[in-house]
């Protein structure tokens, strides 16, 4: 019952319908970029240099002959895998921390947010691209640094969320009914907290993505995996003579981050259920 | 009471209607409401929530919600003009000079960031020509006028320095200040404890006497009714069921929703009987004490306020003991305090003889149980994600109990409670006010407590409603014989419910008697002044409306 009225709440926002049709489109050139284009991206599959709508190269080659829909295809995989990993974490890690502050108050509360706040006085970006440096470039170690470097908003939204639930009288009911902490946090209060969490990590992921294209960019990459951002640092010295190389790639970013942009909104407008059911 | 006769009422109101968006629970929030107000009279507009009565004072100002509720048809006709076709400026002029309005919360009606001098300044300059030095010594004088002391001085200070019943004051002030002919006033004392109350509608009966203003006086208390109307209209569902004189009204009500109304308004049964106190005492609260920190930092002290000290009180098995106080007073400390959500500074809560603050989180839990608490405000006491049986079925589960058989009792309770059966499947917002208390009530229930703290459990709910609510409680207490801790603000509710009355003022009891001894011999001059402070006291309610007293059916 309350899946369907989601599901209208959720279908009535057109442009979180159109984001979530651009985002199953592109998952699904993800999971069978190998089934549209076989054979390795780097590969050279073509002459270098060929122009849009060439006859090997749908969306024309790169300086090496690499075909650059192929590369679109394969980048997707690295792009939504790191995307949605990397954003997974950053939610383990600061929604448990956020929780376990706003929850207990107090000196936890103190010790939490002084640590969550030594995070958030270094900029993100800085801090991702000393930890890949260091740690050598690999998707693990990137979906780590993006993780590290997200979470602390989650925790903070998670806190502010406990924080004002906790006081709430339905909390306390369960208090003086005898449930444990751990009852409380888990079926109380996290399900009430989750909207706004949702949403927030919905557009996490589209800022994961556009990190690990800024450090792919810098050359600070997966050197295995062919990723958007990767593309564009190489090509962005030919940018004047082949605007292909980096202008496709460019817009599968800008398509991708704008459609999860989309369906968080979607996400926003169907799990707020006073604005749902006022519409409804 | 005798109004001057005139050819043309001040106000006239014929036939108005204003429709809601499609998709409300009705077509129209206001149905075809006919009334006129003539100078020099208070004529009261009671209803419950929902009625349309707010909406017909927000028609007249112009403060309807545009473009979902409009005025579908009629005409408000001021001194004889029609208000709604007048051009937007004349209205203008017309609203704020010569119709004022005062809202019901005074919290939120200033804005914080303005000096409170310069926001009754601001209609005088727009609806006059006076100039600022003058406007100035207007002001002053105004919030003179609505007895705040030191008015020069207050002028000058911003709304957050200001009591409610101050703010309350400064917004009658800013309502006066055109000398307008019509004050709506809507609910202006609801949100005020009961003292202040008093005062206000002192301030607004004496003002309205000396300046001969016709004044609309929005209310869903019969009480104050009673102590200011000189005719009354009552309304339902949008619709006008009863007008009158205030006399024929209060005391010959003919509609049968009036005199539901009207039976509905708590007041003390003269005839209850006492407590008879049998065996050990079930709760004893010794000496409690709590302070609480506010503010503070790093650097700078925190400042200290004293919610509770010396507080003891005892309750027996079986007996209502209500704790009666205004806000601040501390009564909700005790009861948090009861049931374990407060940890007080010191002072000793015997429970059948354990003391629950000398107990660890794992010696208290058999005692969570015994003691529960039934909430204030139904909309935020249930999970809004989970089933209302769920809710009932959480306690027992926790302690223990297989989750089906917790179940199965949940909708027993439910019934027992005088919801139906399918309750349990549905989510809390599905349900009212009223009914949600009742789930709150089952919740409590289900863990079978021997003490029940009931912390302002109608003060959120509509008169009528409140009526059940209060019955249902005396009627469970009855049955299964559970000591229970009332916690209210208002006087007649305790009065028609409690055995027991423990006055509380600024954290200490001032006095504790059986309901009898505090509403016939109040001792203490606090006292004294809450029950003077009841409004509508000097009024009797119809014989035949009265309540029957507990117990003697």
């Amino acid at each position: 019952m309350i899946k369907s009225d989601f599901w209208r709440a959720f279908v009535r926002n057109k442009g979180a319908v159109l984001g979530l049709v651009i985002l199953v489109a592109i998952v699904v050139l993800a999971v069978f970029a190998s089934v549209f284009f076989p054979g390795d991206p780097w590969e050279m599959a073509t002459a270098p240099f060929q122009p849009p709508l060439s006859e090997d190269a749908l969306l024309g080659s790169d300086m090496l002959g690499r075909d650059i829909a192929s590369g679109i295809a394969h980048g997707a995989r690295v792009s939504l895998l790191i995307g949605l990993t990397s954003t997974a974490a950053a939610l383990a890690i600061g929604v448990t921390l956020g929780a376990l502050a706003g929850f207990h108050g107090g000196k936890v509360d103190d010790a939490i947010m002084r640590f969550t706040e030594l995070f958030q006085t270094i900029p993100n970006f800085v801090l991702a691209v000393v930890l890949v440096a260091i740690f050598t470039p690999s998707l693990t170690t990137i979906v780590a640094a993006i993780a590290i470097v997200s979470w602390p908003p989650l925790a903070r939204l998670a806190r502010a969320e406990f924080l004002s639930l906790r006081t709430r009288e339905f909390v306390q009911a369960a208090i003086t009914t005898g449930q444990s902490n751990s009852t409380i946090i888990l079926r109380q209060i996290l399900p009430n907290s989750l909207s706004p969490i949702i949403v927030s990590a919905s557009l996490m992921v589209a800022t994961a993505i556009l990190l690990e294209s800024s450090l792919s960019f810098l050359g600070l990459g997966d050197p295995n995996a062919m990723s958007w951002g990767y593309m564009i640092g190489a090509a962005r010295t030919v940018i004047r003579q082949a605007w292909w190389m980096s202008v496709f790639p460019g817009l599968a970013i800008v398509l991708t981050v704008l459609a999860l942009n989309l369906v968080g909104e979607g996400l926003n407008d169907a799990l707020n259920p006073k604005l749902a059911r006022s519409r409804g | 009471m005798t109004t001057p006769l005139l050819d043309v009422p001040l106000l006239d109101v014929r036939g108005l209607s204003i429709a809601l968006p499609p998709g409300a629970d009705r077509p129209l929030a206001v149905d075809n409401l006919t009334f006129t107000l003539n100078p020099d009279e208070i004529l009261c507009v009671v209803g419950e929530s929902g009625s349309g009565k707010s909406m017909t004072a927000h028609a007249m100002m112009g403060l309807l919600p545009a473009p979902h509720v409009r005025v579908a048809g009629g005409s408000l006709l001021f001194k004889g003009k029609d208000v709604l076709a007048m051009p937007e400026a004349e209205q203008r002029s017309l609203r704020g000079g010569r119709i004022a309005m005062v809202f019901q919360e005074p919290m939120t009606a200033l804005n914080p960031l303005m000096r409170v001098g310069r926001q009754i300044g601001e209609s005088l300059r727009e609806h006059t020509d006076l100039p600022a030095p003058a406007r100035r010594a207007r002001v002053v004088e105004l919030l003179a006028q609505v007895g705040l002391p030191n008015p020069a001085e207050l002028a000058e200070a911003y709304p957050f320095r200001l009591s409610g019943g101050q703010r309350q004051r400064v917004m009658i002030a800013m309502a006066l200040a055109c000398q307008p002919d019509i004050l709506i006033a809507d609910e202006p004392t609801t949100a005020l404890d009961v003292t202040t109350q008093k005062q206000i509608l002192d301030l607004i009966r004496s003002i309205q006497a000396e300046r001969h203003m016709g004044m609309m006086f929005i209310t869903h208390d019969f009480g104050v009714v009673a102590e200011i109307a000189h005719r009354v209209a009552v309304m339902r569902h949008g619709k006008l069921v009863e007008y009158g004189a205030a006399s024929d009204v209060l005391n010959r009500p003919q509609h049968p929703y009036t005199r539901q109304l009207i039976a509905s308004v708590p007041h003390y049964i003269e005839h209850r009987d006492d407590h008879a106190k049998a065996g050990a005492p079930l709760l004893v609260a010794d000496k409690v004490r709590k302070v609480f920190h506010v503010g503070g930092g790093l650097f700078k002290k925190s400042k200290q306020v004293v919610a509770g000290d010396d507080l003891s009180l005892t309750i027996h098995p079986g007996e209502t003991v209500g704790l009666v106080g205004e806000s601040g007073s501390g009564k909700s400390t005790l009861g948090r305090s009861i049931v374990g959500l407060i940890k007080p500074d010191s002072g000793r809560i015997l429970f059948e003889g354990t003391d629950l603050l000398a107990l660890d989180r794992k010696g208290f839990r058999p005692y969570r149980r015994a003691v529960q608490m039934v909430f204030q405000d139904p909309y935020a006491s249930l999970n809004p994600r989970h089933r209302v049986g769920d809710i009932v079925a959480q306690g027992p589960v926790a302690f223990g109990e297989d989750r089906n058989r917790a179940l199965v009792r949940a909708r027993e309770l439910l019934a027992m409670v005088g919801l139906d059966g399918s309750a349990a499947d549905r989510f809390p917002h599905e349900f009212s006010g009223g009914q949600r208390q009742r789930i709150g009530i089952a919740r409590a229930l289900a863990m079978e407590p021997k003490l029940l703290v009931a912390d302002e459990p109608v003060s959120a709910l509509d008169v009528s409603v409140q009526g059940q609510v209060l019955e249902l409680l005396d009627d469970i207490r009855r049955r299964l014989n559970l000591a229970m801790l009332f916690i209210t603000h208002d006087l007649r509710v305790a009065a028609q419910v409690c055995d027991t009355i423990a006055v509380m003022r600024r954290g200490r009891i001032v006095e504790m008697g059986t309901a009898r001894e505090v509403f016939t011999h109040p001792r203490d001059a606090y006292t004294r002044s809450l029950l003077d402070a009841i409004p509508g006291k000097s009024w009797h309610i119809p014989d035949d409306l009265q309540k029957v007293p507990a117990g003697a059916h």
